[in-house]
């Protein structure tokens, strides 16, 4: 069995581990971490469930081993939800009917969050070109567009509000 | 039979665009699904899995597995027997209709035949480490004829899909009313076709898994992705023969389900007698390569059929054959093709129908409803056919519908078929013809063949097509509901209906804060657990608002009625001069109340001391609404369609969909469930296709051979209602969560039909792949 020892520092807190080199990332977060708000659905980098952040980019955590992520900064959707509430993408997907199982969600708030830092006024077609990475059976994926361009909405006045 | 939909004061919480309650967990990746289960001590189970289509097992060498550190048991079928009644799974829906053994095994001892069957399975430490054990198993096979194609399974030199199966052809029978031969001899029109629908997985994005636990009394926990706890319980009585009191089964959080959750997996039985065998808690997650061959899929249906029109377009009569195939076992009936032999006529008039089905098996993945469960293939079917009548008479494909509809005048419509409870098909509301109109004047069907003329004068190809759907839902005999106020003033509600992803909890909340006086988000929804009810069917076929609503809508009524009948004595005033509004019983008009815990308090008792006069304990009621009885839901769809001729795709450029489904709880959650029916028709329409060569190996066993439809193929649906309550049930509601599949292949069909006019197309299975539509093409061309 080949072992590493690993510093990893998952939703701002540093976790020092031990891992077996074949455990991917997904499995390490949820199993090893206790951080099951990441959700695995195909293991074979397609469905996009797993998507976490990896020094600020989205990669998909079963395609990933646990040992590349020494020395990384992990952000998973626990580390995306503030204390006590939602983040504005999350309000927006309550608010517009963005989810219905919820299994998909995490990976795809994911995504959306990096979109989101990098385009502050997407397009309809820019929201669905990312959201082209994962795969929702429930939703038909109309909700979670329109809640992408709520939150962004949302996002740009509450920085406009903030710069007066 | 009918009871009339209440006329009551003006809804507050029922038909609100309410949030669902559901969500903030799940958003914050605070659910808790299967896996997320955590019990200590819990060891890992990986299956061994034939990788052949039909073979006899001559030995399984499990030494070199079993030895492997961190390895606690390797279980055969022979294994595996002693915590078992029996090693054969009980027949899902129990019929003498259909031959005996006919069901998987737990483990297959003997004779594997799909790729896909379980016959061992390992328990480890770790999932890894049973992986890695599962691949050190040493089986002896002997190859044995596979038959991969059901329409061989009627010929009888065919090979055996099972050595003990007497008869390829599980079972084979007609559905028939009407003088078919007679209206065929005399119509004016008859025209014959081959028609088929392709087999597709649920794929629900959570595969299938399970944890059982066994604590030292030896009463059995399982936790479950199913959708349906109870008949988990009941099963797992039976077959580790336990009582039934002994057993405890959770569903937590269901990531999806479309059907294939909808049934009782040998995995489950093998998770709880491992955990019998091994003293420990034992897990098992399906990955997605198991969920390829190893749950059930639909909708392999071959159809030959004919119809029988007069000049003016109207159907005479429908006949023919229909095979579907079955799979390699039978785990739980033929409802699929029951539904579509008996669905076919749809929303039409058809005075005549006969057709003979066979019931084909084959070394393949067995089969079950899949959302839809027969009727996308009906649809398919009399679709397919009503375009064949306009094209081959030159009436508009609008007008040859109009002409066969069921009129809104003739409602409730009774049709000389019987659904599989024994009573007939009745149409029980709608309006089709209305419904028609009204998504036709929204896609401006008017204006269309000069944005057509328009677009191909530019070199595109784009079409237009529409098709109706029906669906019969809210399936009996009955569901559970309970409505409990706590002393705390919490609300429960309790249900045998099983949540998995629809929005079930905030549905059934509001149904209950509308009668309580209260919001929503006061009411907590316990659903899927069966410690809370002593029974209930569970999550299919459309049905829980319907069943579990009327239900806990009737409970929610009693309980109102006994907090206003104890309320009367506590504020010493007349039952009628009492309302129940932001958890409390007011006198009207006043703010003398008092609360609904305080109520609740009251009927909780005090040891020693009278209960008020004329009260029983408790503040809570519970019912089962019973039904035999379908309402049926109406789907109308339109949609415009790009094809590109040089590569074969097929944009989708507008879509609109109409649902009836009565009246409605909560109209976002409705556009939400047919959003995701319509996406997961398109899936059947254009990308999913479970491939199996003739060897019965499956080819599409990734997400990357086997397409579900992703954001960048489907457009922005413009979604209708229409409002027809039902009058079979209290609240006048239908079911949603399949209506959104059943019409979109035949729409989409029509639609590339249409555009393709110059070459002649006609689309006649589903899916139609862009290879297969330039065949078409070109097969057009050269006619051409």
């Amino acid at each position: 069995m080949d072992i590493r020892d690993i510093k990893v520092r998952v939703n701002g807190v540093e976790h020092a581990c031990r891992v077996e080199t074949r455990v991917n990332l997904a499995d390490f977060l949820r199993h090893e971490l206790g951080l099951t708000g990441t959700h695995v659905g195909c293991e074979h980098g397609v469905c996009g469930a797993c998507t976490v952040l990896v020094d600020g980019h989205s990669v998909r955590a079963c395609l990933m081993l646990a040992a590349q992520a020494d020395g990384k900064k992990v952000v998973t959707v626990e580390g995306l939800t503030p204390e006590g509430g939602l983040s504005p993408l999350q309000q927006s997907f309550w608010d517009k009917h963005g989810l219905q199982c919820g299994y998909c969600t995490p990976g795809v708030l994911v995504s959306l969050t990096e979109l989101l830092e990098t385009n502050a006024s997407p397009t309809e077609a820019e929201v669905r070109e990312v959201l082209s990475g994962h795969l929702c059976r429930c939703t038909g994926y109309q909700n979670i567009v329109a809640a992408a361009m709520d939150a962004a909405g949302q996002l740009r006045a509450d920085k406009a509000g903030k710069a007066k | 039979m009918s009871l009339a939909v209440e006329k009551a004061a003006p809804l507050r919480v029922v038909g609100t665009r309410a949030r669902r309650v559901e969500d903030p967990a799940l958003l914050a990746g605070r659910g808790r699904f299967v896996d997320d289960v955590r019990v200590e001590g819990v060891l890992h189970a990986a299956f061994l899995r034939s990788p052949h289509a039909h073979a006899r097992i001559v030995s399984i060498d499990t030494s070199a597995a079993r030895a492997l550190p961190g390895i606690r048991a390797v279980f055969t079928a022979r294994d595996i027997l002693p915590a078992l009644s029996r090693l054969r799974m009980p027949l899902g829906f129990p019929t003498k209709a259909l031959p005996g053994n006919i069901t998987p095994f737990v483990l297959c001892p003997e004779e594997v035949c799909y790729v896909g069957e379980a016959l061992a399975m390992v328990v480890a430490d770790s999932r890894h480490v049973a992986e890695d054990a599962v691949a050190l198993i040493a089986v002896d096979y002997e190859d044995l004829p596979v038959l991969a194609d059901c329409r061989e399974a009627l010929n009888p030199a065919a090979p055996k899909v099972r050595l003990e199966a007497s008869d390829n052809v599980l079972t084979r029978f007609t559905i028939a009313y009407g003088d078919t031969a007679g209206v065929f001899a005399r119509a004016a029109h008859v025209f014959s076709e081959s028609l088929s629908t392709h087999r597709g997985g649920a794929h629900p994005i959570e595969g299938r898994g399970a944890v059982a636990q066994f604590d030292q009394t030896g009463a059995l926990t399982i936790w479950s992705s199913t959708q349906m706890s109870h008949d988990l319980k009941f099963m797992l009585a039976d077959m580790l023969d336990l009582a039934e009191d002994r057993i405890r089964v959770v569903a937590p959080d269901v990531g999806g389900g479309f059907g294939a959750k909808f049934v009782i997996y040998p995995e489950e039985i093998a998770v709880a007698a491992a955990a019998r065998l091994t003293g420990r808690p034992v897990k098992w997650i399906e990955d997605r390569g198991e969920h390829f061959i190893a749950s059930i899929q639909e909708r392999e249906q071959y159809w030959d059929v004919e119809i029988a029109a007069d000049a003016g377009g109207k159907i005479l009569g429908l006949r023919g054959r229909m095979i579907h195939d079955q799979g390699a076992y039978t785990p739980q009936g033929i409802n699929c093709p029951y539904n579509a032999s008996t669905a076919v006529t749809g929303p039409y008039k058809v005075p005549a129908y006969s057709l003979d089905v066979f019931v084909a098996q084959t070394n393949k993945v067995p089969t079950i409803p899949v959302r839809g469960a027969g009727y996308p293939e009906a649809a398919f079917v009399i679709e397919r056919m009503v375009d064949r009548i306009a094209l081959e008479l030159g009436i508009d494909r609008a007008e040859v519908r109009l002409r066969n509809l069921v009129p809104a005048a003739e409602m409730p419509y009774e049709k000389p078929l019987k659904i599989r409870a024994g009573v007939p098909v009745i149409l029980d509301s709608g309006d089709y013809p209305a419904c028609q109109k009204k998504v036709l004047d929204a896609i401006d069907y008017a204006g269309f063949r000069a944005r057509q003329a328009a677009a191909r004068r530019e070199g595109r190809h784009i079409g237009l097509g529409f098709a109706h759907g029906v669906k019969g839902t809210g399936r009996g005999p009955f569901e559970s509901g309970t409505v409990r106020v706590s002393p705390s003033g919490r609300i429960s509600v309790y249900t045998g209906a099983l949540a998995m992803g629809q929005g079930l909890h905030t549905a059934l909340a509001q149904i209950c804060a509308e009668q309580l006086g209260v919001g929503e988000g006061d009411i907590d929804v316990i659903s899927g657990d069966t410690s809370y009810v002593s029974l209930g069917l569970g999550g299919f076929a459309s049905r829980q608002t319907v069943t579990a609503g009327s239900s806990v809508h009737l409970a929610a009524i009693a309980v109102r009625d006994k907090a206003i009948k104890l309320g009367a004595q506590m504020l010493e005033a007349a039952e009628v001069d009492l309302e129940l509004r932001d958890g409390s019983v007011f006198v009207k008009g006043t703010d003398r109340a008092v609360a609904l815990s305080e109520v609740a308090r009251v009927l909780r008792g005090v040891p020693g001391y009278a209960l008020p006069p004329g009260m029983e304990a408790g503040l809570e009621a519970s019912f089962h609404w019973r039904t035999e009885v379908l309402a049926y839901a109406h789907s109308f769809h339109a949609c415009e369609v790009e094809v590109d001729v040089e590569t074969g795709n097929v944009r989708i450029l507008r879509y609109v969909a109409l649902q009836d489904s009565g009246r409605l709880i909560n109209p976002m959650i409705v556009e939400g469930q047919i959003h995701g029916g319509i996406t997961h028709g398109i899936g059947n329409a254009l990308f999913e296709f479970m491939g199996y060569d003739s060897e019965g190996q499956p080819y599409t066993a990734t997400f990357a051979d086997y397409l579900l439809p992703a954001a960048v193929e489907v457009p922005k649906f413009e979604i209708l209602f229409h409002e027809s309550p039902s009058p079979l049930n209290p609240l006048g509601v239908k079911g949603v969560g399949e209506g959104g599949t059943v019409p979109v292949a035949p729409t989409i069909m029509s639609a590339i039909d249409d555009a393709l006019t110059p070459w002649g197309v006609r689309v006649t299975a589903a899916p139609i792949s862009p290879v297969r539509l330039l065949e078409l093409i070109e097969a057009g061309a050269h006619k051409a």
